[in-house]
């Protein structure tokens, strides 16, 4: 029981993970498709900033840290660095969807398909 | 446009957001926090106000233009950190024992010295103001094509 | 002299980044249309020559090791550590071919968009993003730590994907960038996670660090099929290809041919996974052989389906999916003996040759065809071969470059196609003749390809909606004599070339404990 609590990060990750890949193999609405793709980088996230987790570590700020052993920030500045990322990321992919609605009228991936063969 | 109440509270609300962003910029060597969330905190104001007034108001008060050029000054400033420790390597913390954010961080549990990090706090404003410029441009621009408009070219 | 090739490596990424934000400010400016043009090319042609002398001396002297913020760019590993802390930039044989192929490549774009782009409306961020896109694409190429190849492939996802929608008022021009990004963006989510996989047991970023430490664990495992699937995306192969054909057909030209080298360098980033980071693996005999039916896959079915498709660009993205196979299937040869020192001196080193020097080859001609492409649309406006017809009475120059272009991919001598094909042919053969009937084939089926769109577009009595069409500008023109120039050059003297640009860059793939030790060899 013990060992489920300590993964209790890891098991919500790939629950993220794995409603993400649904939505975006499964929902042919493009916003629904974004919305897929930003659970998935918060399950990524929240992956690398479970790793950076110890049993006793002290958050890694200078100040007024209690004594003690500190963990190492790596981690949180890869999920931060990939937070920043996935901003830009999303900010083009809803305008690339805004511009679809607009040209085509229709945010649905079927309807609003011009390429094909 | 919301009622009145909503638009006055907005109007001083927004001051506060604003300080407490800057506050998290210029701490961001020291506490959790830094350039990018600092910008972040100061454009959830600027969505407090694109929500309480209208969008065209908005953009009549902020050009893209500016955006565009503060966004812009704020990433070359940056690069320009970046190249000014060319002479030794690039991103050499070159600022270490000069007065401007030059002293060594006392070691040890302690209650924070501003003037430390080196460069570490102009790249922090340097961030801030990119973001603050870019974030605003994007929801600006968002909302703005939710209406039907486009921001000038 | 030795100031700038220390630090080459840098300012080959960082120019790049600051001439992507100065060119919104200079814009802006009073005749800032004339000053920002200047401005772009003065910078790439100072990167060409850092790109340069860069070369000369990975090849003269080897591997170099770029350590941000440390006291002396060397200095990997800081006193009194064991392992690499500091962002790496580390450029071999292998990186500095990258390097060559896109600098190139964005030189030719750049000048054939100078024209291209006059008078369209946000010109500035067209430049800027150009730039970004190439900054990201370079970072990719020299990076040496793990979680860096992420940033810089999601910087190239996203300015290729916003390149690829430049013409929003186009439905199909949005679909496509959108489709770039949605695969980028999981391709890159999948490299994160299998980063994160690498990092949590081995607690290192630095690729030659992992490599070091690596013990092929089950969990390892899982992390080299993260990689490999989302690497296998953004490359377009198949089965992974479906974004690549909307993508290539509707991206301004001059940036088809950016986002075409952006593949390869995901490509590039494959096989520095596969031989770099998971070098001393047992089974890479196995690895081998996915990556030539990967390969064999996309060469077979990228040509099936390039040849019923009317819409030119289309057309020549499904064969730029099927010349990847040519790279994926020689490297792949290389991949599956790699541990069998006999097999490889024999025909193992020659297929990586090949496949290595495929890739700058088919970049340099499917770069010039996009553009012949895009020529023509440029003056006729539509991309539909069945619409086309006597264009090369007024289009000479045009129809030149699409007959060097063509007679290059379908491995004609004396093009360049032809030297990097038949080193393929050769070694597959020894290794299993039914690839290389296979390969052969598949070229045969592009050259027909290729020549029904000529006798389409090109010949035939002159359609009269086009007896006023004129040759394009001459700055595009000279983009693409640029390409074509390389072309032949490449196909006249190819022992040359292998010996100087793609030998060093196997032998860079192939020499792992070369690339580990530039940055551990302080390690006891």
């Amino acid at each position: 029981m013990e060992n489920i609590a300590d993964n209790f990060p890891f098991v919500a990750s790939a629950l993220l993970l794995a409603v993400a890949f649904y939505i975006v193999i499964f929902r042919k609405n493009l916003i629904k498709l974004i919305m897929g793709i930003a659970m998935m980088a918060s399950g990524v996230n929240l992956f690398i900033v479970a790793l950076g987790y110890r049993t006793g570590g002290n958050a890694p700020i200078y100040t007024d840290v209690p004594p003690g052993p500190m963990v190492l920030s790596v981690p949180q500045a890869l999920t931060l660095t990939s937070i920043v990322i996935n901003v830009a990321v999303l900010a083009l992919m809803l305008t690339m969807v805004i511009h679809t609605y607009r040209n085509t009228g229709d945010i649905d991936s079927e309807k609003s398909r011009k390429l094909k063969g | 446009m919301l009622s009145k109440i909503v638009r006055t509270v907005a109007n001083q609300l927004v001051l506060f957001i604003l300080i407490f962003g800057l506050y998290v910029i210029a701490h961001g060597h020291l506490t959790p926090g830094g350039g990018f969330q600092g910008g972040a905190v100061v454009v959830s104001g600027v969505v407090m106000l694109l929500v309480a007034f209208s969008s065209q108001d908005l953009k009549k008060s902020v050009r893209e233009r500016v955006l565009s050029i503060m966004e812009s000054t704020g990433a070359l400033i940056f690069a320009i950190l970046g190249f000014a420790g060319l002479g030794t390597v690039f991103f050499y913390n070159f600022l270490v024992g000069s007065p401007i954010f030059g002293r060594i961080p006392p070691t040890g549990p302690n209650s924070g010295d501003f003037w430390t990090g080196g460069f570490i706090p102009l790249m922090n404003f340097a961030v801030g103001l990119k973001v603050i410029a870019g974030l605003s441009a994007v929801v600006l621009a968002i909302a703005l094509f939710a209406r039907g408009e486009e921001m000038e070219e | 002299m030795d100031f700038l090739v220390t630090n080459a490596p840098i300012l080959i990424v960082a120019l790049p980044l600051v001439a992507a934000f100065a060119i919104p400010l200079i814009s802006l400016s009073r005749g800032g249309d004339r000053g920002r043009n200047v401005f772009s090319l003065a910078i790439l042609g100072l990167i060409v020559f850092l790109v340069a002398i860069l070369a000369r001396d990975v090849h003269a002297v080897g591997i170099r090791v770029y350590t941000f913020g440390a006291t002396a760019a060397e200095l990997a590993i800081p006193h009194g550590y064991t392992v690499p802390v500091r962002i790496i930039f580390e450029v071999d044989g292998m990186s500095i071919f990258m390097g060559l192929v896109i600098t190139i490549v964005a030189l030719a774009s750049l000048i054939y968009s100078l024209h291209f782009m006059k008078g369209q409306t946000g010109q500035a961020r067209f430049y800027s993003l150009m730039f970004l896109l190439y900054a990201g694409m370079m970072g990719l190429a020299f990076t040496g730590d793990m979680f860096n190849l992420f940033v810089f492939l999601e910087i190239a996802s996203i300015a290729g994907a916003a390149l690829a929608a430049y013409r929003t008022n186009r439905a199909d021009a949005v679909e496509g960038g959108f489709k770039y990004i949605v695969i980028s963006a999981i391709s890159a989510l999948l490299v994160l996670f299998a980063i994160g996989i690498l990092y949590a047991q081995y607690n290192v970023l630095s690729i030659a660090a992992i490599a070091h430490f690596m013990q092929h664990t089950t969990l390892d495992m899982i992390a080299l099929g993260l990689l490999a699937i989302a690497l296998v995306m953004k490359l377009a192969g198949v089965p992974l290809h479906m974004w690549a054909p909307d993508t290539y057909t509707v991206a301004p030209a001059g940036t088809t041919p950016m986002i075409l080298a952006a593949s390869y360098t995901s490509m590039y980033a494959l096989y520095r996974v596969t031989f770099t980071l998971y070098g001393g693996l047992i089974n890479t005999t196995t690895i081998g052989w996915i990556v030539i039916i990967v390969g064999v896959l996309s060469m077979f079915i990228g040509v099936m389906m390039a040849v019923h498709q009317t819409d030119i660009k289309r057309m020549m993205a499904y064969h730029a999916i099927s010349q990847g196979g040519y790279m994926l299937l020689g490297v792949g040869v290389g991949l599956a003996v790699i541990t069998n020192p006999a097999a490889l001196a024999n025909y193992g080193r020659d297929a990586m040759n090949g496949g290595i020097f495929h890739i700058i080859n088919h970049v340099f001609y499917k770069a010039l065809l996009f553009m012949t492409a895009e020529a023509i649309f440029f003056r006729i406006g539509t991309r539909d071969t069945n619409k086309m017809g006597g264009l090369a009475r007024n289009m000479k120059w045009t129809a030149a470059f699409y007959v060097i272009g063509a007679l290059a991919i379908s491995g004609i001598p004396p093009f360049n196609g032809f030297a990097s094909k038949l080193l393929i042919y050769e070694t597959v053969l020894k290794f299993s003749p039914v690839l290389s009937v296979i390969a052969m084939f598949v070229s045969l089926v592009t050259l027909a390809s290729f020549t029904k769109v000529f006798y389409a577009a090109f010949t035939g009595p002159e359609l009269p909606a086009y007896k006023k069409v004129k040759e394009v500008p001459k700055s595009m023109i000279i983009g693409m004599s640029i390409l074509a120039a390389f072309i032949i050059f490449f196909g006249i003297f190819p022992g040359l070339i292998v010996n100087t640009i793609v030998a060093p860059a196997t032998n860079a793939l192939i020499d792992q404990a070369g690339y580990i030790n530039a940055v551990m060899g302080a390690v006891p």
